[in-house]
């Protein structure tokens, strides 16, 4: 990480502990009240996304005006704009507008990277395809560390559709360097090829939560019931939904919301002592504060 | 024309021996040593003389997407690469399924070719895969063989009608083996790269149960069928078993997936694209101990020339394709033939009799009465790939850089040299001076 943020597998240890330190201070300042800082005065930000999700562009744009940067906004869907050459064009002129730095969401796993490479701003990766969501991935790992003090020698259970998520690739990337022990848990036809990754993969719920101590639900897509992946919600709950009956007393349970409540996770667990889903929502903006004053720092235009 | 080729090594069935060769009306008209005969003379300084190379799967774009490639472009980058013959494959804008655009691809490959071009038309119309395509017409028109490739006829009711229909005339059906539900939109190899990367997976399986199905078809109904560019271990062993049981199914692979892992793929390189997707080292492997035994009968490059535009962009969306006809022979010399991983005889054979035999072509060698379709190598040579030097529009390899060597110095198709020390063009020997390859 110099001037982007593109995933965290390119990051070191150190960097994410000092990202994880940095957001540590902006949450404390957050609670405190305090949203005037002047960190990122002069910058100007643009959210360009490519695909929907107002939670994470709302929660990119408080962070930058928390900290007194120009923000812009962006979004299209859908249409031929999500191509990679023209998303380029579309970088290129926002940048032209004198934008120092970019976040981008888009649905093409290396779309963000592609801009990275063929632009001078800094580029955060807001979520590209299924490959990363590094931000999530450092607000999942923050709200784990200020709960349970530790990250290393944790066991975190991933459950839900790890192949398509790229919520879950920067959860895997960041808990592991950081060392903890990670096991993914979905029906196979939702698992990866996770050769290279130190993670354990299992179809059994029960079996995975055995000794877990963070249990991270994954948000499912009805759409891949459509594609044959699990023959219905039904069948889905009943096998990997995540109930309070499943979680121990110290277990921690997050979801990168929105959730589906009652296909992924049950009311009762989401809304239960074990959830820390809303923690995750102010640690996201204390997240990428952090990331957007050490972008400045080091790319700084 | 009347030329004699001087102190060439004649490297033929296996066998390398110094000779001269003289060429008239456009066929060899004698070999021994010492020749003195009527008209010039061309000096090969032990260059190897080889019976002209034929890659038998080539875009070359023509008609409908000649911003990509012409046929006047595409047979410039043979001649270069050393080739002599190639084949054409259908899936151009139109579609080569009718026997009028055959005979059109035929005649412009004859007004603006530099090689021998041999057209390949559609199994079914459009390449839909549907309804077969009037076969015996365009066999009439000179079509070499049929292929959907660039997709695979699915649906299995289809293909084996076109196999039967086929097998009455014998004609040759190839196909590009990957069942599309199998490979449920994977843009690389499935397996832990992709996954990391967040790129769709292409499973193995797809190419190996279409490889499958099709020998089946193949061996009930009788028809001679050749699996182009095969990329996985189990369709290699899958071909193996069926040879040996008397099925007629012959195999060819690409350059790129016996020399590139799916590894070549990472940081969504987009230049590493290809449809069937870069494979593991294990792939790779069987698919060079494929080669050398003889379940793989041909090397063809699958040359697919884009516009640099359409590889500048994201992974998803660029499209599949590698070109290969200048640097195929000078990658696998460089690193089969001198690593020691493959006689020279062998890389000869799969790229000339190998091939024609596919093709069901009479053999072509250095004798007198053949054709002069010869190919000369400079086993000295040695290059880089650079894709600025290159001829054919296409610049999408993902092997700059690499090392080549044993280089083609001359490409001679019907008695006239199209190409002399990497000029390519029809070249014309000077009369007094005695000209010299290299
Ligand atoms: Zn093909």
């Amino acid at each position: 990480m110099d001037k982007h943020l593109l995933a965290l597998e390119d990051l070191s240890r150190e960097q994410l502990w000092t990202l994880l330190h940095r957001a540590n201070e902006y949450r404390e300042r957050l609670d405190r009240g305090e949203k005037d800082g002047r960190e990122l005065a002069g910058w100007t930000v643009a959210n360009m996304f490519f695909e929907n999700s107002t939670r994470t562009r709302m929660s990119f744009e408080l962070a930058a005006k928390y900290l007194g940067a120009h923000v812009i906004n962006f979004s299209q869907q859908g249409s031929s704009l999500a191509k990679g050459e023209s998303l380029l064009d579309t970088a290129q002129n926002i940048e032209a507008m004198a934008v120092d730095c970019m976040v981008i969401r888009h649905g093409t796993s290396g779309a963000v990277r592609f801009v990275a490479e063929n632009t001078r701003a800094s580029v955060v990766n807001a979520g590209e395809g299924r490959h990363e969501h590094p931000t999530q991935g450092l607000l999942d790992i923050l709200t784990i560390w200020r709960h349970k003090q530790q990250v290393e020698g944790l066991k975190v259970v991933i459950v839900g559709d790890v192949l398509h998520s790229r919520v879950a690739r920067s959860n895997i990337q960041g808990l592991t360097k950081l060392g903890a022990k990670v096991t993914v848990c979905a029906p196979a036809t939702l698992l990866p090829d996770s050769g290279d990754w130190q993670v354990e993969t299992e179809t059994d719920l029960n079996a995975a939560l055995d000794s877990a101590d963070v249990v991270n639900v994954l948000r499912l897509q009805l759409e891949r019931q459509q594609q044959g992946l699990f023959p219905s919600a039904k069948e889905y709950f009943k096998f990997w939904g995540v109930d309070q009956k499943h979680l121990q007393k110290d277990m921690l349970l997050l979801h990168p919301g929105p959730m589906n409540r009652g296909l992924e996770i049950s009311h009762q667990a989401a809304d239960g002592p074990n959830s820390v889903i809303l923690d995750q929502v102010t640690n996201g903006v204390a997240v990428r504060m952090a990331v957007l004053s050490i972008l400045k720092e080091r790319g700084g235009n | 024309m009347e030329l004699v080729l001087k102190n060439g090594k004649i490297v033929d069935g296996g066998t390398i021996r110094e000779a001269d060769v003289w060429i008239r009306d456009g066929k060899i008209a004698e070999i021994g040593t010492d020749l003195v005969r009527p008209g010039k003379t061309l000096d090969m300084g032990g260059k190897l003389i080889l019976p002209g190379l034929l890659d038998m799967h080539v875009h070359l774009r023509e008609p409908g997407q000649e911003g990509k490639e012409t046929i006047a472009s595409g047979t410039a980058a043979a001649a270069k690469g050393g080739f002599t013959t190639v084949c054409a494959m259908p899936n151009t804008d139109p579609v080569v399924d009718n026997p009028l655009l055959v005979e059109l691809i035929a005649t412009r490959a004859k007004n603006e070719g530099l090689v021998r071009v041999l057209p390949v038309g559609a199994i079914t119309k459009g390449q839909q895969g549907k309804e077969i395509a009037e076969l015996g017409l365009m066999h009439q028109a000179g079509a070499i063989g049929f292929s959907d490739d660039g997709g695979w006829v699915q649906d299995s009711g289809v293909s084996y009608n076109a196999m039967c229909y086929a097998a009455q005339w014998d004609l040759l059906i190839i196909s590009h083996p990957e069942d599309v539900s199998l490979v449920a939109g994977g843009v690389m190899n499935a397996g832990p790269l992709a996954d990391k990367l967040g790129l769709a997976g292409a499973d193995p399986v797809a190419e190996v149960a279409a490889v499958e199905r099709d020998i089946a078809l193949a061996e009930a109904s009788n028809c001679r069928l050749h699996l182009t560019h095969l990329s996985v271990r189990g369709a290699v062993e899958a071909v193996r078993r069926a040879k040996a049981r008397g099925v007629r199914v012959t195999a060819d692979v690409t350059p790129h997936h016996l020399m590139l892992t799916e590894t070549a793929c990472d940081n969504y390189n987009t230049l590493a694209r290809v449809n069937p997707p870069l494979r593991t080292e294990a792939d790779r492997e069987a698919l060079l101990a494929g080669l050398l035994d003889g379940t793989i009968d041909a090397i063809a490059t699958d040359h697919a020339p884009h516009k640099q535009t359409e590889k500048f962009t994201t992974f998803d969306d660029s499209p599949p394709g590698i070109v290969g006809l200048e640097t195929a022979w000078g990658l696998l010399y460089a690193q089969l033939v001198e690593s020691g991983r493959m006689s020279l005889a062998t890389l000869v054979e799969k790229f000339t009799a190998g091939p024609r035999r596919v093709l069901g072509l009479e053999n072509l060698s250095i004798a007198v009465g053949q054709s002069a379709d010869i190919t000369a190598i400079d086993p000295a040579a040695r290059a880089e790939v650079d894709p600025q030097t290159f001829v054919g529009k296409g610049v999408n390899t993902p092997f700059a850089g690499w090392k080549m060597s044993g280089l083609p110095a001359m490409t001679m198709v019907g008695g006239e040299i199209v190409m002399l020390n990497g000029e390519v063009g029809n070249v014309t020997v000077p009369v007094e001076a005695r000209a010299q390859v290299g």
